[in-house]
């Protein structure tokens, strides 16, 4: 068993006209056994940069509190907030480093650059970037997210179009994979708003 | 002067162990994945570029050529991803095996050249490259598996370089790495001569990719081709389109608005940065 397939996980980020969204299941689990249902996967570096993080829940966390940490550093020391792609190379830095004993993560970074062109970008757990201009996903429904992803985007799509678009691709591929599901959280983010759902999926 | 209490010290410790590196790997989860490893857990599979890369030289310089497939384990992870690295103006790098360390290798030398550059103001050398390159691979002993094709013209002319993972290195008129090596390099003993025109070169190497894009799984997609002559660099990205997508849908699924069944929904407005004015940034230079 692969030591991403102990917690269980399903993140995406898609890109539409000038706004991206980002999304992830709500399952967390100890293999098979299910432990919460609304467990938090993307979290908030500023109002126009999300991370989501896939793979061993204790890892997430951790990353989490110490790319938290390097960025307030950031804002302090620059008195601004850090471009995604800045931040995409932190990342990438932060696992690098532990090169021969890495976090099991695999970061989604979505975020809205200089005038709003949003970026997105999936690493592997010791931070080789793959930017991508459509969409990227990670977790252990990745799999099917390809699949599902790869059929249904469409470039340059309207907000409320991107919303189904990702949350129909997030909901029919966790349906596929016994490690994640029980709903999802969807992030949409534009350039004057964010708009943040739940979405009620399989409960089994 | 400063006592520190023992529980000062720790505090300390900790503190540092957050705080931003100074580069170097660092060992911290070793211990704990070694002891998930015995319980029978798996490591994760890291991206690999299952590559097909190449380099010939041709009568004024160099021409390097890169698929643009990445592979994790049996999935491709990315369709057009781009192995030709940037190293200095005048050197370029393809990168073969685990993408992280392709790309990190590639970028700590590129920025040791640049600093050399500033104290030397002269122009990188290829060598110079080959040796920082080969000194970190050999340093690690073959664990940062990075397989690297290595070509630019500097002062004393053109040349071209194979790096192996464990930091040997070989200079040859025309090379191929990665798992399609064999397919492209069959190409190249059939049709490489000496004297090759820029045209021609270009030529060659593309047909050597393509053989390893179509006979290797490991490779696929795209052609990118790098031709570096004296003084001028060109970097042809997608420079064959040999696998466009067929099976796109010109109409796409459409969904309706609402059709998703959602549990609660939080909007937030934002709120507009407020940009400093010009001025404060001309009183900080």
């Amino acid at each position: 068993m692969s030591i991403f397939e102990y917690n269980g996980s399903a993140v995406v980020a898609m890109v539409g006209k000038n706004c991206f969204a980002i999304a992830s299941d709500r399952r967390l689990g100890v293999n098979l056994q299910t432990i919460a249902t609304d467990f938090q996967r993307i979290f908030k570096i500023h109002d126009k940069l999300y991370i989501g993080l896939s793979g061993l829940a204790t890892d997430v966390q951790t990353l989490y509190q110490r790319l938290i940490f390097r960025h307030k550093l950031y804002q302090l020391r620059e008195e601004r907030d850090m471009k995604p792609q800045t931040f995409a190379s932190l990342v990438s830095a932060i696992l690098y480093e532990k090169r021969f004993g890495p976090y099991f993560c695999q970061p989604v970074i979505a975020g809205l650059g200089d005038d709003d062109v949003p970026f997105i970008c999936t690493m592997d757990c010791i931070g080789a970037k793959e930017l991508a201009k459509d969409f990227v996903v990670s977790g252990t429904a990745s799999e099917s997210l390809y699949g599902a992803c790869e059929s249904m985007y469409k470039p340059n799509m309207e907000p409320e179009e991107l919303f189904e678009t990702i949350s129909q691709a997030l909901l029919s591929s966790v349906d596929r994979d016994c490690l994640s599901g029980w709903g999802g959280h969807v992030l949409l983010v534009t350039s004057t708003e964010v708009q943040e759902r739940t979405l009620k999926g399989r409960m089994d | 002067m400063h006592v520190i209490v023992e529980g000062d010290r720790e505090r300390m410790a900790r503190f540092a162990a957050d705080a931003p590196t100074r580069g170097g790997f660092s060992f911290d989860l070793c211990q704990r994945n070694e002891m998930l490893l015995k319980k029978g857990t798996q490591l994760p599979t890291f991206r690999k570029t299952g590559t097909t890369i190449v380099g010939l030289v041709f009568e004024d310089g160099v021409i390097l050529g890169a698929d643009t497939r990445a592979t994790e384990g049996p999935i491709v992870a990315d369709k057009n991803c781009e192995k030709i690295h940037y190293m200095a103006p005048n050197i370029y790098c393809c990168g073969a095996g685990t993408a992280a360390d392709t790309e990190a290798v590639t970028d700590m030398v590129s920025s040791q050249l640049q600093l050399h550059r500033y104290a030397t103001g002269r122009e990188s050398r290829v060598v110079t490259a080959l040796t920082l390159l080969k000194s970190h691979l050999f340093s690690y002993q073959g664990h940062v598996s990075a397989a690297l094709v290595l070509g630019g013209v500097d002062i004393t002319g053109p040349h071209l370089h194979t790096v192996y993972p464990h930091g040997s290195t070989d200079t040859l008129p025309f090379a191929t790495m990665g798992s399609g090596s064999l397919a492209a390099m069959a190409v190249f003993e059939s049709k490489f001569r000496e004297g090759l025109t820029r045209d021609e070169g270009i030529k060659l190497v593309s047909e050597a990719i393509c053989s390893g894009i179509f006979n290797d799984l490991g490779s696929g997609s795209n052609v990118d081709v790098c031709v570096i002559t004296r003084g001028q660099t060109e970097y042809l990205r997608n420079h064959q389109l040999p696998n466009p997508r067929t099976y796109v849908s010109s109409r796409g699924y459409n969904f309706l608005k609402g059709h998703t069944e959602v549990l609660s929904t939080k909007i937030t407005p934002l709120k507009s940065k407020v940009e400093a004015p010009a001025e404060v940034d001309a009183m900080e230079e």
